[in-house]
């Protein structure tokens, strides 16, 4: 009785211990496992190893005087791509410009990928004409000069293409002539002409450093750099018209036929660079907020921060026409010495300009108030589109001595000023772009708990290929593929880094996750961890026992 | 007509704008670079102000909030550039004996919400997810522009927080809080796409230099109220409204700001010393490791103020001359209008029908469930205490 009694115990104790097993078993290897699988996050898989790659891209930019290597981010890697820009350059050779033996030699540095031909019949027909201007008349062909390419012409020493003392000369459209050497030993005096002219239309270091002068530590306190407006996709341009007093200036602008007939070939011009939308209005009674007086002028101005049209998420410039009042007139500005600003206007970066416009005086004498005042809207549009031209960051480039710059085209731009503009951008975008793909792989790898959607790593990839896409294209020296691409990039990481989901609210500090989960776990865990114990500890004194005994 | 005037010297206005001469001499270029190094780098200035507390017993926070707002908007930052969040239910509050106002002295001397306030998230919208939207940028395509925080990477911004606080949290709208380690992480994100060039935050709650502890973006300053343990305490109780309507630190740090206008040269190290322990009972902390410029040199309306540095356009292009259409668009204007029918507008709420209206006839609706459940209660307590042998005397 007591053996069978004995033995169902026996049965029992080994069925439980079977039972425990078994119920740790599922708990570790079935529960475990489903329990991560179904508590993670959805994140789909990102390109990090190629955006640290992008990370690693170094700009050479090699200055003729020095060389100053600019990394974009902080590790320089030594085996790294290099992002080259190559800009392309065809010198054309005219009869008598320079010995024949020579006309491949000339030495150049590598940013421009050079090619030499010799000039056609037409075109040295055109160069023996009297004046630059009707030579550029016969030779110029807009549709096979690529964006970003410049063709040089050399003209013999004493051709009387260009006045006597002048050695070079830069056209509206992408061409350069130069003046030949027929010595011997002149190589390198023409080839540092040529450099000189190029660099003039194209890119210099300082375009380039100023493109990067967000991404790099230093040099941010020079407000050339501040000036220019950011890279982006479109920009608003709005023109206001103040008149404080209309009471006595019944003012009237033909805004509209200004846009059309200025504005709008300037901004066709420059529409590689973005969309332009333009709009316009008239404030009355608005006061700019200053007091005149006759003392000569300090350093410091209180302006009224004006509201501008707040319905347009891309970045705004207003240019402001104040008319001042009857009291105040006619108003000028002085600069720092005391003289009178011959435009009386002034411009502030990345928001616009403003012009003040003194009403002729001889008005009054003739009517009763309030007098009816036509602006002068040739005057006024000078203004604005020389602000506009400043606050884009096109600037006069540094012309080599002896160069004769020719004058400025119909709409205010010349093309290769749109070239150097698009340069830069397109240095600026991938800048940017490298900036956003780093930090998001920074932040999406540091906050494991953040989703990752498809569509956002749809969005990274895209960026990443545009990205490498650009690189190549700026390496070749196709200037609008490479802006296209530069944008397409820059448009796809910020679309991925600002997407909405990419919020990281579910910071789940340590003690908070144990907090949830304990009162779940521990009420189960510890029976199944105390049985597996008690019969680890039992199997173990098992083994031991028959040593004893034997 | 006056003689030829000058734009010269500074008054009252709106913001202050530095004019740069180029060109000088050597010794003013040496003197420009100096003064520029010292000088911020930004172009731009925001604002967010958040009051993170609602119903009518907080109506100092929102009091602090609006006169930091007013504060703000009178040195100069449009309110294109402030990100205003309040609950915003204090002046049409049942229990506002003033409607329409929110009173930041006693004996109802300033009123700070005025008709021009603009709120940007209220009631409701506070919340901590808006609030990291909005610092980080990822708000949905649909937010209007209003209610985004543009900045770019030449923006100062000044961010301030009012409402009850713990050590390391900011409780928000009593019903969820903000840690300091997601504010933290919030301006680090901010620091990654450059949406800031300088940041100052400023905190006014109890325990509130336990917010700005955690902190490791570069360029950010930081006040609070109170150390670690301490409370920030109310100001000014005011009989008539039956609450208290500031908070002694935002009351004094807005006492300190009346004296600044746009043009003053006050720097960051005077508003460290304002509201000392004898004034406050807290002691206010501040954290400047992280900012580059040395405080003595950070001007007060670097942020608060809305400064624009301004050049003269000396350059113009040449245009050719058109040939002006003049006459023919004055002609336009004098076209006389042809008349229109009158306008008037539909009839939206028909009184006279409503008011002799008679009653609709009601239907009817079997007894709900309360109903049905209390018989069958009753009538199962009366089967058990009396049996069931007497169903059939009732059915």
């Amino acid at each position: 009785m007591a053996a069978a009694g004995a033995s169902a115990t026996d049965l029992e104790l080994v069925r439980g211990k079977r039972a425990a097993l078994f119920f740790a078993a599922v708990a570790i290897l079935l529960g475990l496992p489903l329990w991560w699988k179904t508590t993670e996050t959805y994140r789909a898989p990102l390109p990090y190893s190629q955006i640290s790659r992008l990370n690693a891209l170094q700009v050479r930019l090699e200055g003729a005087a020095h060389r100053k290597v600019h990394t974009l981010l902080k590790a320089p890697m030594p085996s790294s791509a290099q992002l080259r820009l190559t800009v392309p350059v065809t010198v054309v050779f005219t009869r008598d410009s320079v010995p024949l033996d020579d006309q491949l030699k000339l030495p150049f540095t590598c940013r421009f990928q050079k090619a030499y031909r010799r000039a056609l019949d037409h075109e040295e027909e055109a160069l023996s004409l009297g004046n630059v201007h009707e030579a550029e008349a016969v030779l110029f062909e807009p549709e096979k000069q690529a964006e970003g390419s410049l063709t040089v012409y050399m003209i013999s020493e004493h051709s009387s293409l260009l006045p006597q003392d002048v050695m070079s000369y830069i056209g509206p459209e992408r061409t350069a002539v130069v003046r030949g050497i027929m010595h011997r030993e002149a190589l390198n005096i023409i080839g540092r002409r040529i450099i000189q002219i190029a660099q003039a239309m194209s890119l210099t270091e300082d375009v380039l450093a100023a493109a990067l002068a967000d991404h790099l530590p230093e040099d941010k306190w020079s407000s050339d750099k501040r000036r220019p407006l950011k890279s982006s996709l479109g920009y608003e341009i709005t023109f206001s018209l103040l008149n404080p007093d209309p009471k006595s200036h019944d003012v009237h602008w033909d805004i509209e036929g200004a846009v059309q007939r200025y504005v709008q070939p300037f901004l066709n011009a420059l529409s590689a660079a973005g969309n332009f939308s333009v709009d316009s209005q008239i404030l009355y009674y608005a006061m700019l907020g200053v007091n005149p007086r006759f003392d000569p002028a300090s350093s410091s101005y209180y302006l009224a921060m004006h509201r501008s049209s707040a319905a347009s998420l891309y970045p705004v410039l207003n240019f402001l026409l104040y008319v001042p009042e009857l009291a105040h007139s006619p108003l000028y500005i002085q600069d720092k010495d005391g003289a009178p600003v011959a435009t009386n206007a002034f411009h502030s970066p990345r928001w616009g300009g403003i012009m003040i416009y003194n009403v002729d005086p001889k008005i009054y004498n003739a009517s009763d108030l309030p007098v009816k005042v036509e602006v002068d809207m040739v005057q006024v549009m000078e203004v604005f589109l020389a602000q506009l031209k400043l606050l884009f960051g096109i600037t006069q480039p540094q012309v080599p001595p002896k160069c004769l710059l020719s004058g400025p085209k119909s709409e205010g731009l010349m093309t290769w000023e749109l070239d150097r503009l698009l340069w830069a951008r397109s240095v600026e975008n991938l800048a940017t772009a490298t900036t956003t793909l780093t930090s998001l792989a920074q932040l999406l790898g540091k906050i494991s708990n953040i989703v990752i959607k498809d569509d956002v790593a749809s969005e990274v990839y895209r960026a990443v290929a545009a990205v490498q896409k650009a690189a190549e294209e700026l390496a070749l020296g196709h200037l609008s593929s490479a802006f296209v691409a530069s944008q397409e990039a820059v448009t796809s990481s910020e679309r991925a880094f600002f997407d909405p989901s990419l919020l990281h609210l579910l910071y789940f500090p340590d003690d908070q996750k144990f907090a949830i989960y304990i009162p779940l776990f521990l009420p189960m865990a510890v029976p199944i961890l105390l049985s597996l114990v008690k019969i680890f500890l039992e199997t173990h004194k098992s083994w031991k026992k028959p040593e004893k005994v034997d | 007509m006056a003689a030829p005037c000058w734009l010269a010297l500074p008054v009252a206005a709106l913001a202050a704008v530095m004019l740069w001469s180029p060109g000088g001499s050597a010794a003013g270029h040496i003197e420009d670079q100096a003064e520029q190094f010292f000088r911020s780098g930004h172009t731009n200035n925001w604002a967010v102000l958040v009051c993170t507390s609602r119903f009518w017993f907080n109506y100092r926070h929102v009091a602090n909030t609006l006169s930091v707002y007013r504060s703000v908007k009178r040195l100069g930052i449009p309110d294109s550039h402030i990100v205003l969040m309040l609950a915003d239910d204090m002046a049409c509050n049942a229990r506002n004996p003033k409607p329409a106002t929110v009173f930041s002295h006693k004996n109802m001397e300033l009123n700070v919400y005025g008709d021009d306030v603009e709120v940007d998230y209220r009631s409701y919208e506070v919340t901590v997810e808006n609030f990291l939207r909005v610092l980080t940028g990822r708000v949905p395509p649909s937010t209007p522009r209003s209610k985004r925080l543009l900045s770019d990477d030449r923006s100062n911004i000044l961010i301030y927080m009012t409402g009850h606080g713990g050590n390391g949290f900011l409780k928000f709208q009593d019903s969820e809080e903000i840690t300091n380690i997601e504010l933290a992480d919030a301006f680090e994100q901010m620091w990654q796409k450059r949406r800031y060039n300088e940041l100052l935050f400023i905190i006014d709650t109890c325990q509130g230099a336990s917010m700005y502890e955690r902190f490791y973006s570069p360029n950010i300053m930081a006040l609070a109220s109170s150390q670690v343990g301490e409370d920030s305490l109310s100001h000014q109780p005011d009989p008539a409204i039956g609450v208290h309507l500031m908070d002694r630190y935002t009351f004094y740090v807005l006492e300190f700001l009346e004296e600044i206008n746009p043009a003053s040269q006050t720097n960051m190290k005077d508003l460290f010393q304002v509201c000392p322990k004898s004034l406050c009972v807290s002691t206010p902390g501040h954290r400047t490791d992280l900012f580059q410029r040395d405080p003595k040199h950070v001007l007060i309306t670097d942020f608060f103020g809305s400064v624009r540095k301004v050049e003269i356009t000396t350059e113009t292009i040449s245009l050719q001359q058109a040939s002006p259409v003049v006459e023919s668009s004055n002609e336009e204007h004098e076209m006389v209008e042809e008349p229109i029918d009158p306008l008037k507008y539909a009839e939206q709420l028909p009184v006279a029908q409503i008011i002799h209206q008679k009653p609709k006839p009601k239907d009817w609706h079997p007894p709900g469930g309360f109903i049905l459940g209390l018989w069958s209660l009753i009538v199962m307590v009366f089967f058990k205490t009396y049996g069931i042998k007497h169903m059939k005397f009732i059915f």
